[in-house]
């Protein structure tokens, strides 16, 4: 494992990051302007990279455009760092940068991932760049997109309110799950990406910055620090988190962390291990030193 | 136990790769060599830069045996090459009515000025499987071409005179074709460098057709065609041929230096007469499409698409531009479609968990009552 943290030699047939630095640049400005219109998605011209559309290009074109020598990089894919597209991309990137990586949260600069916010809090010298496959919030109500920039623009969400009401009418709940729809700074509603609804309260203001990479819809959007973010929800039908209540995760012990619900292989008898594994092995290291 | 299986992604990407290549040449046949790609499977080649945005049959041929045949990943390819290169400069538009010819039909007129040309097309050819195939040898193949040339400079065959009058040119020139197609605005914008929005402009409209991937483009054409909207179009003129890229001269100003020519297909579609509001009387709509390479149903397809967005407040998929141009990128649409292959585990999750509070809701007895009332 690592072997996995040491920095394979860089290939210098390609330019650092990979991306050209004109590109780079022009990703670079969307950026700016997603940081100062939080939650307001910026078109950017999405470049094709040796990673498939919908595999992760919107989260690598930030992370190459920001990314420099001194970063210490994390990749994670469903809160894993030893996730098959998390090691091909967290290769990736070593290979045309050279930097750094971890596994702790704590000790990146630069965290890439898909579906998870990480379990620790992170800090105002961290960004956490997250892969999203559909940036539009308002899709399930509205296919064009010309009209769900009119409806941005005009702030006028009435059709996500009853979409959400008609839901509770119909379920006798709210029935949406990952990439739960989220207001940000009182103004745009926003797709926080797939991230389940445990980690929506992280994104609500947190001390990093956040950035969001749609690389085939050609979107990208920010969440910058100390920002106000939250669920829609209603007075009489709050927003809920995934129910983990009761259960703990069978190799760290935590409670209170996003568990994956696993099927044991012979005895198809049902266990919960932490979500993020970084996360459980700094838990069980910690308690490995407290024993000793 | 299911967390140990996620991790060791390294070692079983490597033995993917490994199992892939074993596949590819236990057979133990003479490798392909990319030249024979070239040569020999011209049509993969052009659709495939076609579809990857860079001309280069080298290039395409090479990602064509990287991916084992399959267009639409060595499209992929191509195009992932092509965003390293740097763009050294803008090249000139191309006026194509000085293409090179080697095939130029019009369905419209029996006979246009400079004729049609039927070139090499297997439209007549029957469809029928040609088992001597399996026994072409070079020194059949070989005796062939070298008949066939000789034959050829005897006749002293030359299809090219510098330029032919385009058949859209003469209903223009008639009043036929409406000349305003022109004065929509098209800014010079390379959808690879900009960003795009919508309603997308033409040119950008038509540079996105021009690097879609064949088949969706076809099933979109097809549809206004057969009836999900209305466009049955005449082929004014499909023109196959060589055409010179040029490029500004560094220093002199007004001059210009041809840096090569490429083969591209290029066809003008007529549709339904009609009448816009500016004008007095009713004309053609014209609908234009080209492409990298010989790829004909591809050219046609974009031409027929270009015109069925045109189509105002249509209701037809093929009339929506969104619909039309987010959904006919290879690239994009494969990848996407494939991704669904990564793990899932945390949406899943959370999807579970919300059917599972459903079903709870649903077991006390108020609520199911609810729920029926609402759902008769």
């Amino acid at each position: 494992m690592l072997k996995n943290l040491l920095p394979e030699k860089i290939d210098h047939r390609y330019n650092f990051a990979f991306i050209d630095e004109g590109a780079k640049r022009e990703i670079r400005r969307s950026l700016l302007k997603a940081v100062a219109i939080p939650g307001h998605q910026v078109p950017f011209a999405s470049r094709e990279l040796p990673i498939a559309r919908g595999w992760g290009t919107g989260g690598l074109q930030i992370t190459m455009s920001v990314i420099g020598p001194a970063d210490v990089l994390k990749v994670i894919d469903q809160g894993c760092d030893g996730s098959v597209n998390a090691v091909n991309l967290r290769k990736f990137l070593v290979k045309t940068t050279g930097v750094k990586t971890t596994f702790d949260s704590s000790a990146a600069s630069i965290i890439q991932s898909r579906h998870r916010i990480p379990e620790v809090n992170l800090r105002e010298d961290q960004i956490c760049v997250l892969q999203v496959p559909l940036p539009e919030p308002l899709r399930m109500v509205e296919p064009r997109e010309v009209e769900t920039r009119r409806m941005h623009a005009e702030q006028n969400y009435s059709r996500m309110w009853v979409y959400i009401y008609e839901d509770i009418v119909q379920n006798g709940l709210i029935s949406l799950a990952a990439g739960y729809p989220v207001r940000v700074n009182r103004h745009y509603i926003m797709n926080p990406s797939p991230i389940p609804k445990w980690d929506i309260g992280k994104l609500n203001n947190s001390e990093n910055l956040t950035l969001l990479g749609a690389g085939r819809e050609k979107r990208v959007y920010a969440v910058p620090p100390y920002t106000e973010v939250e669920p829609m929800e209603f007075d009489d039908y709050p927003f809920t988190k995934e129910d983990f209540s009761g259960l703990c995760c069978s190799r760290c012990g935590s409670t209170d962390v996003f568990l994956d619900e696993i099927y044991n292989e012979s005895s198809g008898e049902k266990y919960y291990v932490c979500s993020d594994s970084g996360f459980c092995d700094q838990t069980i290291k910690q308690k490995e030193g407290q024993d000793e | 136990m299911g967390y140990v299986a996620v991790q060791g992604g390294i070692k079983a990407i490597e033995n993917a790769e490994e199992l892939a290549k074993y596949l590819r040449l236990k057979g133990k046949s003479v490798p392909v060599e990319v030249q024979q790609i070239i040569d020999q499977m011209s049509f993969l080649v052009d659709r495939v830069m076609g579809e990857g945005g860079l001309y280069s049959p080298f290039h395409a041929a090479l990602a064509i045996k990287q991916a084992e045949g399959d267009p639409l990943e060595a499209a992929f390819y191509v195009r992932a090459y092509r965003s390293t290169l740097r763009r050294v400069v803008d090249s000139i538009p191309i006026d194509t009515k000085y293409m090179r010819l080697s095939r130029r039909i019009s369905s419209a007129f029996k006979n246009i000025p400079g004729g049609q040309v039927l070139g090499a097309t297997p439209d007549y050819r029957q469809r029928i499987l040609d088992f001597s195939l399996t026994e072409e040898t070079s020194e059949s193949t070989d005796t062939f071409v070298y008949e066939y040339e000789a034959r050829q400079e005897a006749e002293q065959k030359e299809l090219n005179s510098e330029s032919f009058c385009k058949v859209v040119d003469m209903l223009r020139d008639q009043g036929l074709v409406s000349r305003a197609e022109q004065t929509e605005e098209t800014p010079r914008k390379d959808i690879t460098k900009d960003s795009i929005d919508y309603p997308l402009h033409r040119s950008g409209r038509l540079q996105m057709l021009s690097r879609g991937e064949t088949g969706g483009l076809l099933a979109l054409a097809y549809s206004s065609m057969r009836g999900f909207g209305s466009i049955h179009p005449t082929i004014a003129e499909l023109r196959i041929g060589w055409v010179k890229v040029k490029i500004p001269h560094p220093y002199r100003k007004n001059e210009s230096i041809t840096i090569g020519s490429i083969q591209i297909s290029e066809v003008e579609i007529l549709a339904s007469a009609h009448k816009k509001k500016d004008e007095d009387k009713p004309t053609f709509s014209l609908g234009y499409g080209s492409c990298f390479g010989h790829n004909e149903v591809k050219a046609i397809s974009i031409a027929t698409l270009d015109r069925t967005m045109k189509v105002e407040g249509g209701a037809a998929p093929s009339e929506n531009q969104e619909f039309v141009l987010y959904h006919t990128d290879g690239i994009e649409s494969s990848g996407f479609c494939s991704h669904f292959k990564l793990p899932h585990y945390i949406t899943f999750q959370s999807t579970l968990d919300r059917l599972r509070a459903k079903q709870k809701t649903m077991e006390k007895p108020g609520m199911a009552a609810v729920g029926e009332v609402l759902h008769a």
